[in-house]
């Protein structure tokens, strides 16, 4: 438990590497695979929970995170073993509360702000953009920011334009913020911790549809860290890349495409700001073809960013040029099948290799 | 020594803590401002003086392009400033808007850095990243300056949860009151409302002084909010004590507004003060000033906050002609130094770019650029 004061004047946020965890390379993670069957929201709580239980300055914030256990039931029972004071109900002012937990990260505190969803982040695009990534910089390195913005994002289950939205693309923009986006419980457990550990604001992109996926999650401690994509399928035909949700997307797909013989990479990037580009020359140099798939739209997305990095970085390993597959460039609609059609499904997936490969 | 360094080190003096003394760090305690320690009441002369000084220097350093960017100047609001932090103690946290200079120095910051700032230089508060609407002073519990209309009251209600949340959750630290500036123009913000709400909502020990100067930039406060004559209203409907007070008589802010303070940090509720003030200059230093009348401007002037301390002190026999002759050569000493200072210190090398970006700058943040951490700034 830490008991320092929050402010010394000797303490430089930005010269004195503050304490991190200890970070581990892929092959020293505890196994992937397992029978610790947990959901993703589950791995959620618990990454908060073992946190907040070692250090009190880690606290969360937002609409129903308490005495409702959660809108979508991730901070469940966390009020019960941590108490109104650490895990605090908000009033419905986005932008208040977020400015709120700036000033309290500012002082040395450890705030996790929910948005229930990052769609009702706009009200508080002022304190998330302005002053969360920017106070290090703007103070001459007086003052940072450690700080954890969470919640879904993406298309959820027929919520229409308001509610569906993206919204990497336009923060990832932010110089001074990172950006995580687990695809899957193992990852949402081991991000999360890194995240509250980061001595920078984090945003941090979860998805309602994900909130119930099943999957082996460690039960010991272990932190991932940040800019190291994962390998989730090993092929030779096309390397696709993504993160988020529609990593789930591409790993279907590439099942379908298995059976007609065709073998692709899966490679799950984990966090969009940092950008593992490492790790996509490599395996662009094995497969020679990249289809990055991206659930915002296509302008300015960062499925544009990555294929300009790796126009930049190994266009000469290329066979033919990079593709990319977005979300339709549409508002998001609301019926089923239309919103089905606009996510960049696990057919549409197939449809575009199938077209790369000729 | 030359005479700049004799003039520092006299200020130097000024800062110098001696228990009860202006500097001691803590309020002091006197219920009235004519029952303060002469010392205390001189302290604030040469701080209200030190500011207008400051912004006369600053104006011209302006006007010779060597300030840059937006400049707000606070001439006419000083005893606001000084008078409201006067109340507190100088770990109490202070945030305010873009028109910050006062609450700077007021708060404690060297003219040098304050000045170096503006300029553009390594020796500045946030070694010339922020410019003059972003004054930052870790040691004094200055957290910034803040350039968009009423972004700083949700962060007041911030640092007021957070010494709240040390002492509790904890236990740590000890009972601090957080005082938020804002501009009139920050009444109309809907953060504020929101900020309001957590503050009463919670029992955050935070003050919000409304430093109302009349105008948001052209427009006068009876065109951009309603009610404008009874503000303290809205503070009530959200449970918030609220208090009217003339801000141009230091003593009589120190008088309404110090037991707001001890209250404010006794019982951990918050409070809003619309403290009347006038700014002298215009909005920016870019401002015709056609909204207004010169006429309206020296009613002001003759209620001068700092001419009326002065006189206030000779008739107490604080302070004589002579002294206030050579305090303000003192001052006028130290701000021509602050400017040498400024004129003098490094440029920031072109690696500053990319330095204070990220606390843990690890590779691949950024396409282009590959961020380094940066070096403290010696004077802060
Ligand atoms: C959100 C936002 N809108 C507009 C501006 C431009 N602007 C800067 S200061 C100002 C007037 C604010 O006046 P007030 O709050 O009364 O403060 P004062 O300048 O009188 O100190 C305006 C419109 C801004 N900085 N931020
Ligand atoms: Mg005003």
């Amino acid at each position: 438990m830490t008991t320092m004061p929050m402010i010394e004047s000797d303490i430089h946020p930005a010269v004195d590497n503050p304490e991190l965890p200890a970070f581990l390379p892929n092959d020293q993670l505890p196994p992937f695979d397992g029978d610790r069957i947990i959901q993703y929201r589950e791995a959620l709580r618990e990454a908060m929970s073992e946190e907040m239980r070692k250090d009190k300055r880690v606290f969360l914030l937002g609409e129903e995170v308490a005495q409702y256990n959660g809108a979508y039931k991730i901070s469940q029972g966390m009020l019960d073993e941590f108490g109104p004071k650490r895990i605090i109900d908000t009033p419905i002012s986005e932008n208040g509360f977020a400015g709120m937990a700036i000033a309290a990260a500012m002082t040395g505190l450890r705030p996790i702000v929910e948005f229930m969803s990052w769609s009702f982040s706009f009200v508080a695009a002022d304190p998330i953009l302005n002053n969360a990534p920017k106070m290090l910089y703007m103070s001459g390195g007086q003052f940072g920011c450690p700080i954890v913005f969470r919640g879904n994002d993406g298309a959820g289950g027929q919520l229409a334009s308001t509610h569906s939205w993206c919204v990497e693309a336009l923060y990832a923009n932010v110089p001074g913020l990172k950006m995580a986006i687990p695809s899957n419980p193992y990852d949402a457990k081991g991000l999360l911790k890194t995240a509250i550990n980061d001595p920078d604001p984090v945003f941090f992109m979860e998805s309602e549809r994900m909130l119930g996926d099943k999957a082996h999650v460690p039960e010991e401690e272990y932190y991932i860290p940040f800019g190291q994509a994962r390998l989730a399928r090993e092929g030779d035909a096309v390397t696709l890349v993504s993160f988020g949700r529609p990593v789930n997307f591409c790993l279907e797909a590439a099942e379908t495409l298995a059976a007609e013989g065709i073998e692709v990479d899966v490679l799950d990037m984990r966090t969009i700001r940092p950008l593992d580009i490492e790790s996509i020359i490599e395996r662009v140099k094995v497969t020679n073809k990249v289809l990055v798939v991206d659930q915002s739209w296509p302008f300015a997305s960062i499925a544009s960013e990555v294929m300009a990095q790796i126009c930049e970085t190994c266009f000469d390993w290329l066979d033919s040029a990079p593709a990319r597959l977005n979300t339709a460039d549409v508002p998001t609609p609301y019926a089923k099948g239309l919103e089905y059609d606009y996510l960049p499904n696990p057919e549409r997936i197939v449809d575009a290799v199938r077209k790369m490969l000729g | 020594m030359t005479q700049a360094t004799a003039a520092s080190s006299e200020h130097t003096q000024m800062n110098t803590a001696k228990a009860d003394s202006p500097a001691s760090g803590l309020a002091p305690t006197a219920k009235t401002a004519t029952e303060l320690p002469k010392e205390v009441l001189v302290k604030w002369l040469y701080d209200m003086q030190l500011i207008r000084e400051f912004e006369n220097r600053t104006m011209q350093a302006y006007q010779q392009a060597k300030i840059g960017g937006f400049c707000h100047i606070y001439t006419g609001q000083e005893a606001v400033a000084v008078g409201t932090i006067g109340c507190t103690n100088s770990d109490d946290p202070v945030i305010t808007a873009y028109r910050d200079h006062g609450h700077a120095l007021a708060r404690g910051m060297s003219p040098e850095s304050c000045m170096a700032e503006m300029f553009g230089k390594t020796t500045g508060c946030a070694k010339g990243k922020g410019g003059s609407m972003h004054m930052f002073d870790r040691p004094n519990w200055l957290f910034g300056g803040h350039g968009i209309v009423s972004a700083q009251t949700p962060m007041g209600a911030g640092f007021a949860f957070s010494e709240k949340y040390q002492l509790e959750v904890m236990g740590i630290g000890k009972k601090k009151v957080t005082l938020c500036y804002m501009g009139d123009g920050a009444l109309d913000q809907g953060c504020f409302h929101e900020a309001q709400n957590l503050a009463s909502l919670w029992d955050l020990p935070v003050i919000y002084i409304l430093e109302n100067n009349g105008y948001s930039m052209g427009t006068a406060i009876n065109r951009h909010t309603a009610n404008s004559e009874n503000l303290i209203d809205r503070a009530k409907g959200y449970g918030i004590k609220a208090a009217k007070i003339d801000g141009l008589d230091i003593m009589n802010i120190y008088n309404e507004f110090k037991p707001i303070v001890d209250e404010c940090r006794e019982t951990s509720r918050p409070a809003f003060i619309d403290l009347k003030t006038y700014r002298y200059q215009g909005h920016s230093m870019s401002d015709p000033q056609k909204y207004r009348t010169k006429e309206e401007v020296d009613t002001y002037k003759d209620k001068d906050s700092i001419a009326k301390l002065c006189s206030d002190l000779m008739h107490m026999g604080h302070i004589d002609e002579a002294g206030w002759k050579s305090m303000r050569k003192v001052i006028s000493d130290i701000v021509r130094a602050s400017v040498e200072h400024a004129e003098n210190a490094p440029i920031p090398e072109a690696g500053e770019l990319y330095t204070d970006v990220y606390a843990n700058p690890q590779k691949n943040l950024s396409p282009t650029a590959t961020y380094t951490h940066g070096t403290k700034n010696p004077l802060m």
